[in-house]
């Protein structure tokens, strides 16, 4: 017996530094709700950088890594905060890649992340709220805050020479947050804003809406919402009572098939979202589409490059633990060192465990600033006949 | 001209549209006060069945227009609509052989139907997006206005535009239609009669020889239609995605309980009160008043009672108010 006992003790030690540690990322994101028709690219996003490491299979000796989806449904904070609680205490995950709306990430941050130490890289919480919230340096995000998008929307408008704006946003933390940051910084400039309006998402009807944006006037109007919910119904209902005739469309508003969907009414309508001319985005559009998603949908780069920074922070700590590579985040994001690109994965674990410096630019080039966001590139747009033309980028 | 300036605006952005969608939310609204009044539980499902419904709809009309199908100016829509109906009713028919028989013949609560009509509606909505998918459908042809915002502006020389969408016609016009269809129905047919006096009361019904497999048959064909109709023309009218119908469940209770549970003259005009009060009340009245008004008056804010944030808050208090004072709602419904 006592044999035995010992025998198998053995194999156990012998069978736990034989076998190559397991890292597991969550992959929190809102597969159900608002957000449900653009979740699944910005996964495969996720799940493309995760497989791109374990066909290298260098990662941390051998470490193979496995992506767990969980849902946080956008919108639904307790149903966020329980299912993170159960990626985890229940699959112990080493770190979230997540969440995506700015409401139910702060909520993961601040009653999972923070009391159990994970690291959690949002790629898509755009609320400038989550700038300054205590987060024991454990919360990045490879998304800008929209503080800056505010900044760069009033440029685009001060440019053309734009002064009045009527304003609607979203009724949640992305879409307040952007509409009070685009106003003030709007004000400052010397524009006015006739009025403000939230509209809710999913809802039946938007004529009381559009009828109060109407009557306050104004030479645009500005959408801060998503394209395939309240944001388009204005914009919809707006062009067919003739209410207005140009819109700006923020990040969450500019897509292909709202263009598609409204036609001939937004020509004319001109915005802008996170983007950059690097090579970054071209190279992750070809290996999405290989891999058979649109590499265009919006946040599925910024869902790869946050994937990514996980994984490549943890070659730099040479840890899979939250503590040891929660500061090595902005490192390997930042200059100096070897830039890396989509699909050179590999290569920048190679560079790392060589005890050399990356700096990873990715699908969005990434530059983390402050407490730890993007320093956010934005591509200016204007829609003519159908198609989304870049103006230039700011 | 100024007062003209003013009518028009008030039509364009708060008559017409409050109007097209009370009809929408009417149709809805009968539906489930069918169900209530004759099964006696609220059906949960109901938002999700309207999606289903649309959504065989949707591919009967991708079907027709792949044959080069069309219905002229009018949307294909229409065409496949009676497709819908016909699937929706076996989908309906079915689910209540599978499930709400089994609790209707054990005699259970009210409450316990209810539940269980959200268990269909879970199961609905999972269906509706394995077929078709999360996002947003247009399945919109033929002509889109019957006015346009701007061909108005040019006619009339006004400042204002006036837009009347064929959909929004149509909406009117197909709600119309199908409400005096079941008035018809209930009041002149015998089935229709036979359902009434099941609705009134069951055991009294059931003594004097009224089959009730057959009313509740016909009771889920007949929501089966209302259903469908009311999605389609709403996702005409704006536009189909499985989350705004299952959203849609909320005003539509509202305007069945405003009304009175159980009658139908109470579901249509519960229907247009909730459409009206979510419009009107939240409405920003600077423009309007800023015609009617001598330019020394006009004003400088914009004239609004309530800001829109509370344009659900405003159906709900309408809500209480009428089951304070009518606890059956408006028209006497069956509801205490």
């Amino acid at each position: 017996m006592k044999k035995l006992l010992l025998a198998t003790a053995a194999g156990a030690l012998l069978a736990g530094s034989a076998s190559a540690e397991e890292i597991k990322i969550g992959i929190e994101l809102g597969f159900t709700g608002p957000l449900e028709s653009i979740t699944p690219a910005m996964a495969q996003g996720a799940e493309l950088a995760i497989a791109e490491v374990n066909a290298a299979g260098t990662l941390l000796d051998g470490a193979m890594v496995t992506g767990i989806r969980a849902d946080s449904t956008c919108v639904d904070a307790a149903v966020a905060v329980a299912n993170a609680e159960k990626l985890v205490t229940g699959d112990h995950v080493n770190a979230i890649m997540g969440a995506d709306c700015s409401g139910v990430t702060g909520a993961i941050l601040q009653q999972v992340a923070r009391p159990n130490g994970i690291v959690m890289i949002s790629p898509s919480a755009t609320s400038p709220a989550l700038s300054t919230a205590e987060d024991d340096g454990l919360f990045f995000r490879t998304a800008p805050s929209d503080a800056r998008q505010g900044v760069v929307m009033t440029e685009v408008l001060m440019d053309r020479g734009i002064k009045s704006v009527a304003l609607t946003y979203t009724n949640n933390d992305y879409g307040k947050g952007l509409a009070d940051a685009f106003q003030a910084a709007f004000e400052a400039a010397g524009g006015t804003v006739t009025i403000s309006v939230p509209h809710e998402d999913g809802k039946a009807d938007y004529s009381a809406e559009v009828a109060s944006l109407a009557s306050a006037g104004g030479e645009v109007l500005v959408v801060a919402g998503y394209t395939d919910q309240g944001g388009k119904g204005i914009i919809q209902n707006a062009i067919d009572t003739g209410a207005f005739e140009t819109f700006v469309l923020p990040d969450g508003m500019v897509g292909q098939q709202l263009v598609d969907d409204i036609g001939a009414g937004l020509n004319g309508s001109f915005g802008q979202y996170p983007g950059t001319d690097s090579q970054g985005a071209e190279i992750f559009q070809g290996l999405a589409s290989a891999a058979g998603f649109d590499g265009t949908s919006a946040f599925a780069p910024e869902s790869y490059d946050a994937a990514a920074l996980i994984m490549l922070a943890m070659q730099a700590a040479g840890s899979s633990a939250s503590a040891d590579f929660a500061s090595k985040v902005m490192d390997v994001a930042n200059a100096p060192g070897v830039e890396i690109f989509p699909g050179e994965l590999a290569k920048a674990i190679e560079l790392l465990k060589a005890g050399e410096d990356i700096d990873y630019v990715g699908a969005t080039a990434v530059e983390l600033i402050g407490p730890g966001e993007s320093a956010g590139n934005y591509r200016e747009i204007e829609i003519q006949d159908g198609v989304i033309n870049t103006v230039r980028f700011r | 001209m100024d007062f003209l300036n003013a009518i028009v605006a008030l039509a364009n952005y708060v008559l017409i549209p409050a109007t097209a969608y009370g009809a929408q939310l009417a149709l809805g609204a009968l539906g489930v006060t069918l169900i209530y009044g004759i099964l006696r539980f609220s059906n949960f499902a109901h938002g999700d069945t309207m999606a289903f419904g649309t959504m065989v709809t949707i591919l009967f009309t991708w079907w027709f227009q792949s044959m080069g199908l069309h219905f002229g100016p009018l949307p294909t829509a229409l065409l496949a609509l009676p497709f819908g109906i016909a699937v929706t009713a076996v989908l309906l028919l079915g689910t209540d052989r599978l499930v709400f028989r089994f609790y209707r013949k054990k005699k259970s609560d009210p409450v316990i139907l209810t539940i269980v009509s959200l268990g269909v509606m879970f199961i609905y909505n999972g269906l509706v997006r394995f077929v078709i998918g999360v996002g947003d459908q247009q399945f919109l042809d033929g002509e889109r206005f019957v006015i346009s915002a701007r061909g108005f502006k040019d006619a009339t020389g006004l400042d204002e535009a006036l837009a009347l969408k064929t959909t929004q016609v149509l909406t009117v016009v197909v709600a119309v239609l199908v409400v005096g269809a079941l008035f018809w129905f209930l009041n002149r047919t015998r089935t229709g009669k036979s359902m009434r006096a099941f609705s009134d009361n069951e055991d009294l019904a059931l003594l004097s020889g009224i089959n009730p497999d057959k009313v509740v048959a016909v009771t889920w064909i007949i929501v089966a239609g209302l259903v469908t109709v009311a999605g389609v023309l709403y996702g005409l009218d704006k536009s189909f995605k499985p989350f705004t119908y299952f959203q849609l469940l909320l005003p539509i209770f509202a305007a069945a309980i405003v009304g009175g549970l159980g009658n139908p003259l109470g579901a249509i005009a519960g229907g247009f009160v909730i459409a009206f009060s979510e419009v009107t009340i939240t409405y920003a009245w600077k423009k309007v008043v800023t015609y009617i008004l001598p330019d020394s008056l006009a004003p400088d804010g914009l004239v609004q009672l309530l800001t829109t944030d509370y344009k659900f808050a405003v159906s709900f208090v309408i809500l209480i108010i009428v089951l304070l004072f009518r606890p059956t709602g408006i028209f006497k419904g069956q509801s205490a």
